[in-house]
């Protein structure tokens, strides 16, 4: 068996996920290639090389590529896809824009957000939101995954030596272009890859607030979210939502600040490590999932929290 | 500019699901179902293109048992124009799903494809990427604005970073994202008229399409219990526990 993994990077550097695929591919198990498809994506390439236990890594350098818009990438994995078993991309935005398209292209059926591997064609995944968990299992000839990394430990990210081979390959759909994008800036770690994650509800009250919990994240190394509830009051933007509808994180330590815990905002972090809730409702919901709880004023208990840390 | 939306029966968002004792399935027996939100975000964003003169018309397609019709009434009782029920299995895999919808896209000539992006129950995430890379057109997905300029889109995307904007070339496909639009309540009359609205029962042999061999699904479980925890009484408490018992903070 071979296995391809559609890498997610930002041209310069891997983004960390690539390395939980890399760990569901060994699972699996066979030879492990890695496709970088970018633009001026030699960075991204060389340190795909490194990972460990990957046998070579495909790069495809063209302006096609530079977004990685799923029109372009997925007949590039297409043509490539012959002589694999097994396709994998993240389960992130990018990587749900693509496999999709890859697998249609095929002929095949896709899977979704496996969680775990237990056989090489089958695979348990949530459905319902993460309320039932589903085994599948697929007969088709190459099985195209997306998969959750925050269910898989990182592979090694050094140690390895794999060879980088040029694919010359330009695909470029003629209707469709990229215009723009608006990028949150932030020194924090990205919420998916953090390994403390500290959100907000609605009892932050306003997005000013927030600062308290920035406070607490920057001696925590930690990325800041938020709920459903606060994003949609206007505290804070979409893509700090951890959520069914939004993020899923899975961090060693998880502090819930004003959070109710409504079964949407559980979803999205329950496979957390550690959870802390800090609420003044003692009845919150978010208790009942919490290791630590602690029934309290947050704008007390929060600047307390930074000051003893 | 004509508009097509699919649309998909699925338990009420507002159901606890649970499995079936024999772990088969998630039990859906006497539990109410409901268009997903997500495809209901699709055909209120569809309604508006129209009120606003930019589509002509607006078709919407389900597919599975009679019983989505019940869902299709509820989008025309949202507006649009008429429906197309192509009676298959309720829970036909996304590659089936996406080649019956490239066969009624093909039919009804339609310029741009709105879907939800995912259905709550099977929280898959394929069938419009699927549609458009079968109909080898672009796909603008996670959509949370869309600006039609002549035979051109521009679409916003909320991706894990950001936004991203792309501009797509009719005939397109779109997915819709949470933050798209509110979409309406129908009111009473508009129910009504509902009734009266055409709609349309195909078949995937009459339509010429293939279904795909689905995946085949071995258990469903529910997923673990996380216990509760301890309540602590203060923070210093708190980070006490932190950094000596769970050991998560230096």
């Amino acid at each position: 068996m071979s296995i391809l993994i559609i890498t997610e990077h930002d041209n310069q550097s891997l983004k960390p996920v690539t390395l939980n695929l890399v760990t569901a591919a060994q699972q699996i198990g066979g030879d492990i290639d890695l496709l970088v498809a970018g633009e001026n994506a030699q960075g991204a390439a060389e340190a795909a090389a490194t990972i460990g236990g990957v046998r070579k890594v495909i790069l495809a350098d063209n302006a096609a590529y530079a977004h990685q818009l799923a029109e372009n990438v997925s007949k590039l994995v297409v043509e490539l896809a012959d002589g694999y078993s097994h396709i994998l991309a993240p389960g992130t935005t990018t990587g749900k824009n693509i496999a999709p398209r890859v697998a249609a292209l095929l002929g095949v059926n896709q899977l979704s957000d496996i969680i775990s591997v237990e056989a090489a064609d089958t695979f348990k995944r949530p459905i319902y939101a993460g309320n039932a968990i589903a085994t599948v299992k697929s007969a088709d000839a190459v099985k195209v995954m997306t998969v959750r990394g925050t269910a898989f430990d990182a592979a090694e990210a050094a140690g390895g030596s794999a060879v980088i081979e040029a694919c010359g390959a330009v695909h470029q759909h003629a209707d469709v272009s990229f215009v723009g994008e608006e990028l949150a800036k932030s020194d924090r770690p990205e919420l998916t890859a953090a390994s403390v994650v500290i959100s907000g509800g609605r009892g932050m009250g306003n997005g000013e607030n927030f600062e308290l919990l920035n406070k607490v994240a920057d001696k925590l190394g930690a990325a800041v979210g938020a709920s459903r509830a606060a994003v949609d009051a206007g505290f804070v933007p979409n893509d700090m939502q951890v959520g069914q509808t939004g993020k899923m994180v899975a961090p060693e330590l998880y502090i819930a600040v004003g959070i109710s815990g409504a079964i949407q905002h559980l979803a999205g972090m329950k496979d957390s490590k550690v959870i802390v809730a800090i609420n003044k409702d003692e009845e919150a919901p978010i208790f009942q999932v919490a290791d630590y709880g602690l029934v309290a004023d947050l704008f007390e208990a929060v600047p307390e929290l930074e000051n003893r840390l | 500019m004509k508009v097509l939306v699919a649309v998909k029966r699925v338990i009420d968002y507002n159901v606890k699901v649970r499995v079936k004792s024999d772990r088969s399935d998630v039990d859906l027996a006497n539990v109410k179902m409901a268009l997903n939100p997500f495809c209901e975000i699709a055909v209120e964003e569809a309604v508006r293109l129209k009120e606003a003169g930019t589509a002509s018309e607006v078709v919407v397609v389900s597919i599975g048992s009679k019983s989505c019709q019940e869902q299709l009434r509820t989008a025309l009782a949202l507006g649009a124009d008429r429906a197309i029920q192509v009676e298959a299995a309720d829970q036909l895999d996304s590659l089936s799903v996406a080649r019956i919808l490239q066969k009624i896209a093909e039919e009804e000539s339609a310029d741009l494809i709105l879907l939800g992006k995912q259905a709550i129950d099977s929280d898959n995430n394929q069938t419009g990427q699927m549609l458009a890379a079968l109909m080898d057109r672009p796909q603008a997905t996670f959509a949370s604005e869309v600006v039609v300029e002549g035979e051109t889109l521009k679409v916003t995307r909320e991706v894990d970073g950001g936004l991203q904007t792309l501009s797509l070339k009719l005939p397109a496909v779109v997915t819709t994202d949470l933050r798209l639009n509110e979409p309406r309540y129908a009111s009473l009359p508009n129910i009504m008229k509902a009734k009266k609205k055409p709609l349309d029962v195909k078949t995937p042999e009459e339509l010429g399409a293939q279904l795909a061999a689905g995946v085949e699904l071995v258990s469903v479980e529910p997923p673990a219990e996380r216990q509760a925890g301890i309540k602590v009484s203060s923070v210093e408490e708190l980070v006490d526990k932190l950094r000596n018992e769970a050991k998560v903070v230096a």
